[in-house]
């Protein structure tokens, strides 16, 4: 019996530790030099932590949020007018994070070809959404802050994680308000803008 | 089997395990860590253009992949950038001008190419970065971070230049991130005997 138990411990310490290898090399990024020594690496997280509460053919809940030029924007503005594309990051200075949103900030016109517009959303407060997009050099888009009441919009799409910072999610609401697309992607890894691109083309279909 | 003998023994095995789990494939690339000067360049194989223009300026042939070692060039610039980079896409005008600079100023036995590696990048978002700032020298995708890994994770941009030597090896003569400043100085600095 001691035996049998000694044998368990050191196959579930192997178990562990080439765990721990495989969740080190399962993640991967580039950090821009722009932001040398500013960011914090979280390392690997649970690629999904939260459940949603919208789903494709659902109107899409209507919400009003601050935005780091200090205007406030309802998603609601843009029906009959506008296809929207939400982009949900976890948080403000992390790797991925960081090297998302200067990807879209080229690509205005790409969005525009398809008459969409972006509206980046994170649960960082203002002030440290504007710092963080400043050191991006600017972007083009709404960035939104779902601050306060913490993460409300979040919670209220579903992608609420249970340590309080979002999803990387992207959802895409057409211009009657209903949500045609959601990727609750992976939180360790960029959505691909071409994923984003193509789905915004369904949308240009009868 | 006394005590001290039995902690010696887990040691030697916790040992062994960590070997085997850092060992795997991630991690040896992770490893490999990034060429610095007086260093070979690894022989990655990059996916060649499809630019029947963009295989002329590198001098490679049909193959699907190419090295850059086997580039037609005396000094091989190599851009590790990323479509999703800022300081990339701030820098892109002035490797831009490093090309031209090269172009007018290479002579037979005294030439410089460029090419980019986009870590983490699928061919459309590539192509993005490529027309945006209408680069005129070829981008190589490298989506699945393979490229990135072997050369160390750099942050980007990263630059690292080779150079071939009389007896035709190549070592790197410039290995670094960020700005490498004035175009005219940098080229000048690279094609110095």
């Amino acid at each position: 019996m001691k035996r049998n138990l000694k044998f368990w411990f050191w196959v579930m310490t192997a178990v562990g530790l080439l765990g721990l290898g495989g969740a080190g090399s399962g993640t991967a990024w580039a950090v821009s030099e722009a932001f040398r020594g500013k960011i914090y690496v979280p390392g690997p997280l649970k690629p999904v932590d939260s459940e949603l509460k919208v789903r494709v053919g659902d109107p899409a809940p209507d919400f009003v949020l601050p935005s780091v030029s200090g205007e406030k924007v309802q998603l609601s503005q843009f029906k009959g007018r506008k296809n929207v594309v939400l982009s949900f990051v976890p948080a403000a200075w992390t790797p991925v994070c960081s090297d998302q949103w200067p990807g879209y900030n080229i690509a205005k016109d790409l969005f525009e070809a398809y008459d969409a517009v972006l509206l980046g959303i994170s649960v960082d407060n203002v002030p440290t959404l504007f710092a963080w997009t400043q050191e991006m050099g600017g972007l083009w888009f709404p960035v939104l802050s779902d601050f306060w009441p913490h993460g409300a919009v979040a919670a209220r799409y579903g992608v609420l994680r249970s340590d309080g910072v979002s999803e990387r999610a992207i959802f895409i609401i057409d211009k009657e308000g209903v949500i045609r697309y959601i990727d609750v992607h992976d939180i360790n890894q960029r959505p691909p803008l071409e994923g984003i691109l193509k789905e915004l083309e369904k949308l240009r279909k009868p | 089997m006394g005590l001290h003998k039995r902690f010696s023994i887990y040691i030697v095995f916790l040992a062994a395990v960590l070997a085997a789990g850092l060992g795997g494939p991630g991690w040896g690339r992770a490893e490999s860590g990034v060429p610095g000067v007086g260093q070979t360049f690894p022989p990655i194989a990059l996916e060649a253009p499809k630019e029947p223009a963009m295989r002329t300026y590198l001098g490679i042939g049909d193959g699907q992949t190419f090295t850059v070692n086997q580039v037609d060039a005396d000094v091989v610039v190599v851009e590790i950038f990323s479509m999703y980079c800022p300081h990339c896409q701030r820098e892109a005008p002035t490797v831009n001008a490093l090309y031209e600079v090269a172009q007018k100023k290479n002579r037979p036995g005294k030439t410089l190419k460029i090419l980019g590696v986009g870590a983490g990048n699928s061919p459309f978002e590539v192509d993005v970065f490529a027309k945006k700032y209408s680069v005129p020298f070829p981008l190589i995708p490298d989506g699945d971070y393979s490229v990135h890994k072997t050369l160390g994770q750099v942050r980007t941009p990263h630059f690292i230049a080779v150079k071939r030597g009389a007896d035709g090896s190549r070592k790197v003569v410039y290995s670094q991130a960020g700005s490498f400043g004035s175009p005219e100085d940098f080229y000048r600095r690279l094609m110095e005997p």
